[in-house]
């Protein structure tokens, strides 16, 4: 049953990345633009599987998003992806994950290099109990980053990337604590871009958000996505159909479907995909 | 609702408010026994102690008579002995704690010497004297000194700390530390920006709680050797020295009437320093507080 579902798995990877006029020499660039390729990733918690034989590519620049019913490992996989998972001590993986052609499970591979370059938003905002400033600063400062000059550069340029500084470019040294939910969750972005990371993970951003707050940071992910290549799970269907790319539909530790979202939403192959995006169940 | 009619709700809601009032009532009481017991102490300990209560008191050595007797030496050993516990047991102390509850494996050993460290705070005193005795005063060969007497105290209120310091390093949100980690942080950094300062106001409570217990102890003293009559300060860690307890416990056993009342003096200048210490403790807690 496994193998099937793998199969058909990548015959929709390669159906969704792959328009139907690009060459052969198209195909070989539009794969060399995978920023991390995910194979036969498994996943325990102690002795529950929680993601069974994953492969999936994410391309550089743009936006996926991963949909799926509560508990069928989306959140699971995203944190995979920079290795947050294994802070529960019982997790236990298999298969490979390659960040630009690197496997990072490799022995030799730093997690603490991973994370600068494979940076996080959390469901929850998360500021530390520091200024904004301390907070944005947070990153350059522990890779050493000491100048005062460079890192008010690195702040500002940072709260500018989230569409934040206009906001609070007076409120610097106020406590991060003080802010709306949303200005908080802005402020997370705008600490994870100072580390000028290549990917940025989103873990549910907004669900803790008011529809406002949610709507900016959906622009923002837009307008992110010039730079970075991002990877978003939501629990909102039409969030994912709003701003991302390319859907991937996980059920059971599974992943259903990958394909590009219009594709996946309008013309979904797999009926529980189908299933799920009509609303009939999760 | 639930099937009742509305006199039924009525009736059993009367109840209800009356049972609240009666624990009220309870519980106030409970806190009155603690207060009039306090009351009494100190009302005792003033009356008895006030009179002898000086400047001369606080700065004179003890003497063989009441009227010139004073607390300097065991005030100033008190002093000393609280400066090499605080320094000993809060590096050792929340050393520990970050271990334990951050690089140490989760099995079954680490689970094992938590619930020892927890057990150890409460062995009684004396067995910590008995120990301080067998290693600082004769293995190490330090005798009945101001050192001794110092770490057999620290060794006394450690596990006190740990645990408290543990609890504080354990109650540190893990989404800011996840979003530490997250930005490529490694445990030492994430522990010593995010976790520290975020632990601190409790690591404080607890070392200000363990303190406070150790200012007052006298059992492991009498054991390992703190000298009750002494007429000079001590000028280093390998002299003789005493402590404000131990001053008052040797007064107190005195037959004379005169010398109860030197005690309860005693006991005046135990409390103010214990007050201040308590004070500045708590100062910098809310310092560190609103910094956060």
């Amino acid at each position: 049953m496994n193998g099937v579902m793998e199969e058909k798995t990548n015959k929709k990877v390669n159906q969704g990345s792959a328009k139907p006029e690009v060459n052969k020499e198209g195909i070989k660039k539009e794969k060399a633009n995978n920023i991390i390729e995910v194979s036969d990733l498994n996943l325990w918690y102690g002795s529950d599987q929680a993601l069974y034989e994953v492969s999936m590519d994410v391309p550089e620049k743009q936006v996926t998003a991963i949909i799926g019913p509560s508990g069928c490992g989306k959140s699971t996989f995203l944190k995979t992806l920079n290795r947050m998972v294994e802070m529960v001590p019982i997790v236990k993986t298999s298969g490979s994950i390659k960040y630009r052609d690197q496997e990072i499970f490799s022995n030799k591979y730093k997690e603490e290099y991973l994370r600068t370059k494979v940076g996080m938003v959390f469901q929850k905002p998360n500021p530390f109990p520091k200024s904004v400033y301390d907070n944005v600063a947070y990153g350059p400062r522990i890779h050493g980053i000491k100048k005062k000059e460079v890192l008010d550069q690195i702040v500002e340029k940072s709260l500018k990337g989230a569409a934040i500084w206009d906001e609070l470019k007076d409120r610097l040294n106020e406590n991060a604590y003080g802010l709306s939910g949303g200005q908080q969750q802005r402020v997370c972005i705008a600490r994870a871009l100072a580390v000028e990371p290549d990917v940025i993970l989103m873990d549910e951003p907004t669900s803790a958000l008011d529809p406002i707050s949610t709507a900016k940071v959906e622009e923002l992910v837009q307008e992110l996505k010039e730079k970075y290549s991002i990877i978003i799970v939501t629990h909102n269907m039409q969030q994912a159909a709003r701003i991302s790319d390319k859907t991937a539909f996980f059920l059971n530790g599974e992943l259903i479907e990958f394909a590009d979202t219009d594709d996946l939403f309008q013309n979904p192959h797999d009926k529980r995909t189908e299933d799920y995006i009509t609303g009939r169940f999760g | 609702m639930l099937g009742q009619n509305e006199q039924n709700i009525k009736k059993r809601m009367e109840g209800r408010v009356a049972i609240n009032k009666i624990l009220m009532v309870l519980f106030g009481l409970a806190t009155a026994v603690g207060l009039v017991f306090l009351v009494l102490l100190f009302y005792r300990v003033l009356t008895q102690g006030i009179g002898y209560l000086s400047l001369d008191y606080i700065l004179n050595f003890p003497a063989p008579y009441p009227e010139e007797a004073g607390i300097y030496a065991g005030l100033i050993g008190s002093v000393f002995l609280m400066i090499i516990v605080a320094i000993v047991s809060v590096i050792i102390g929340v050393s520990t704690a970050i271990y334990l509850e951050e690089y140490a494996p989760k099995n079954k050993f680490t689970e094992f010497i938590r619930v020892n460290i927890q057990n150890l705070a409460g062995v009684p005193s004396i067995v910590f004297g008995l120990l301080g005795l067998t290693f600082f005063v004769y293995m190490f060969n330090f005798g009945y000194t101001l050192i001794a007497g110092g770490l057999t105290m620290a060794l006394l209120i450690l596990p006190v700390i740990v645990v408290a310091a543990q609890e504080a390093v354990r109650s540190v949100p893990a989404e800011i530390k996840e979003a530490s980690y997250g930005m490529g942080a490694s445990k030492w950094q994430t522990i010593a920006r995010v976790i520290l300062p975020a632990a601190i106001p409790g690591i404080l409570t607890g070392a200000i709680i363990a303190l406070s217990r150790a200012i007052g102890e006298t059992a492991p003293l009498i054991i390992v050797g703190a000298a009750t009559a002494i007429y000079t300060l001590p000028e280093s860690l390998l002299a003789k020295y005493t402590a404000m307890p131990i001053q008052i416990y040797n007064w107190t056993g005195r037959p004379q009437e005169e010398w109860q009342y030197v005690a309860g003096a005693g006991i005046i200048v135990l409390l103010a320093v214990l007050l201040i210490m308590n004070s500045i403790a708590v100062l910098i807690r809310n310092k560190f507080q609103r910094r956060l």
